[in-house]
């Protein structure tokens, strides 16, 4: 079609238009997003300012990047971050590998694919977190404690992905592999494992802020480090602004391992998905 | 039942679907055991040994995350041939058979007689005497069928293999065979073996030929029967 055609016709036109509309709500959006941070912010400072909220209580922006200043320059800020990031990636790590292996391990049996099901799914729905104590008491009050409680949340949502990858592998490409004279291992490296991976990558997301979740908490019931003990201790002294400071440090450490994660995941599926497997089934 | 298939022959089987010719294969090529009898190649038996002959699924089948020399050197790196060595026994072949400067493409970006001309590639290099193909182009447009049939016949005389073919097409049995065996509606049973003797190679104006005719007629009105046979068994479940 040459570009006259696509002047004439209207309908061109309109899809054009509609790019460009597209392009413009999408960048309208871009300031909005962060015209509200800085609105929330501002207005957060704003109002505690004018003791219209109570700074006791909510702090303000300003207190809590001075706080966060002399927790980093005196206290262990940056020691703390340093060990909830770790015990939350170790965990993380530990619990996808650990709960993917067991999901693609039911594909070599199907009774115990089926026996396992119902309890992956009732130990998904336990509050893991009830757990806590026990671990704690098992592991110490140390990084290992925290790495366990991060893998407790973490395994079973990727066992179930692993496992609803396996369930969901196309029998034709296994038989074609059989045909090819293939071993039961041969089946499960090139078929199974390729098949099950956009499965196990997209619980990925899901998974990182479980893990973050489980280190906290483990900090919280009895730890000497990171960012969960820091909160739990600045509240036992009343002190709201550190408080502040380690709920500020918790959502951009989130964000930063979320986008991580995002990205990761992005370039994975990049990589597996060629019109396959998820989407077309 | 009994087939002999003479080497280095094309053979195709038809009949009514369901009449057992894809269960045939199967046990054939070694993923089901007969309840009964026994497949011998060059006299022995090679009952339950996947991986004896080279079988082409009915629905081609790549695998959708390996790009397509990944696809055709699978039977190969199946068997532990190292990958250099495969890819450079693979390459004239791509080379010769259209699929040059897609190696590095992905199934999903070929059109459909492309990804059948890569199973099938794969098939072939999978470097067995004997060939089973389940309705290789069953899925394909009349025009890329054509194509791909006279395609296979290049194939089958570059590389001589013998070849057991399955279709539920008349003229591409009889374009494309030495000998074809008609199977009866289920319970499957031989019904009629036919020696096609037209002379070789045949181009496509072959299909119009009087001697081809004739053997259309005949292949029609045993199928008929068949056909109206096995469409009483469907309706009647």
């Amino acid at each position: 079609m040459s570009a006259s055609d696509a002047m004439s016709d209207p309908n061109l036109i309109a899809a054009d238009d509609d790019e460009a509309a597209e392009r413009r709500i999408r960048r309208c959006a871009t300031i909005w997003r962060w015209a509200l941070a800085a609105g929330i912010i501002a207005g957060w400072e704003i109002l505690t300012r004018l003791k219209i909220i109570d700074p006791y209580y909510f702090s303000s922006p300003t207190t809590i990047v001075n706080t966060a200043y002399v927790a980093a320059t005196q206290g262990t800020l940056f020691v703390d971050i340093g060990y909830t990031s770790a015990s939350t990636i170790v965990g993380f790590i530990i619990g996808v590998a650990a709960g993917a292996l067991l999901g693609l391990s039911t594909w070599w049996s199907g009774v115990y694919g089926r026996v396992s099901e119902p309890y992956l799914v009732t130990f998904n729905a336990i509050p893991k977190l009830a757990l806590a104590p026990i671990l704690i008491i098992l592991f110490g009050i140390g990084f290992e404690s925290k790495v366990a409680l991060a893998v407790a949340l973490t395994i079973v949502p990727a066992a179930l992905a692993a496992y609803g990858g396996v369930k969901s592998v196309d029998k034709d490409l296994e038989t074609l592999l059989f045909s090819l004279g293939a071993s039961r291992f041969q089946v499960f490296a090139k078929v199974v494992v390729p098949w099950a991976m956009p499965w196990i990558v997209s619980s990925l997301r899901v998974n990182i802020g479980l893990a973050l979740a489980g280190a906290i908490v483990g900090e919280f019931i009895a730890s000497r480090f990171g960012v969960g003990r820091m909160i739990l201790y600045a509240g036992q002294v009343m002190d709201i602004n550190l408080v502040w400071v380690g709920v500020v440090v918790l959502s951009i450490l989130a964000l930063v391992m979320y986008a991580a994660v995002m990205t990761a995941e992005r370039y994975l599926l990049k990589g597996m998905l060629h019109g396959s497997q998820i989407g077309t089934q | 039942m009994s087939l002999t298939i003479p080497e280095g022959r094309l053979v195709s089987l038809i009949g009514p679907s369901g009449c057992g010719k894809s269960t045939l294969f199967n046990i054939i090529a070694g993923l089901l055991r007969p309840t009964s009898g026994d497949v011998l190649a060059d006299g022995k038996s090679i009952v339950g040994r996947p991986g004896y002959v080279a079988y082409m699924l009915q629905k081609g089948l790549l695998l959708p995350w390996r790009t397509i020399i990944d696809n055709i050197i699978l039977g190969a790196e199946v068997r532990g041939v190292p990958k250099k060595e495969s890819i450079a026994r693979a390459q004239p072949l791509i080379d010769r058979y259209g699929l040059a400067g897609f190696e590095h493409h992905y199934p999903h970006e070929l059109s459909g007689g492309m990804r059948q001309r890569t199973s099938l590639l794969r098939t072939m290099l999978y470097d067995r005497d004997v060939v089973l193909l389940d309705e290789p182009f069953g899925a394909l447009d009349a025009q890329t069928r054509l194509l791909m049939q006279s395609w296979l016949l290049q194939v089958w005389s570059d590389l001589s293999k013998t070849i057991l073919f399955v279709t539920h097409d008349i003229d591409e049995a009889i374009y494309l065979s030495d000998e074809i065996y008609v199977f009866t509606a289920r319970p499957g049973r031989i019904k009629a073996h036919i020696d096609v003797s037209l002379p070789r190679p045949r181009g496509q104006d072959a299909v119009t030929s009087s001697q081809f005719m004739d053997l259309k007629r005949q292949l029609l009105g045993l199928l008929n029967d068949e056909a109206r046979i096995a469409e009483r068994q469907e309706s009647l479940q």
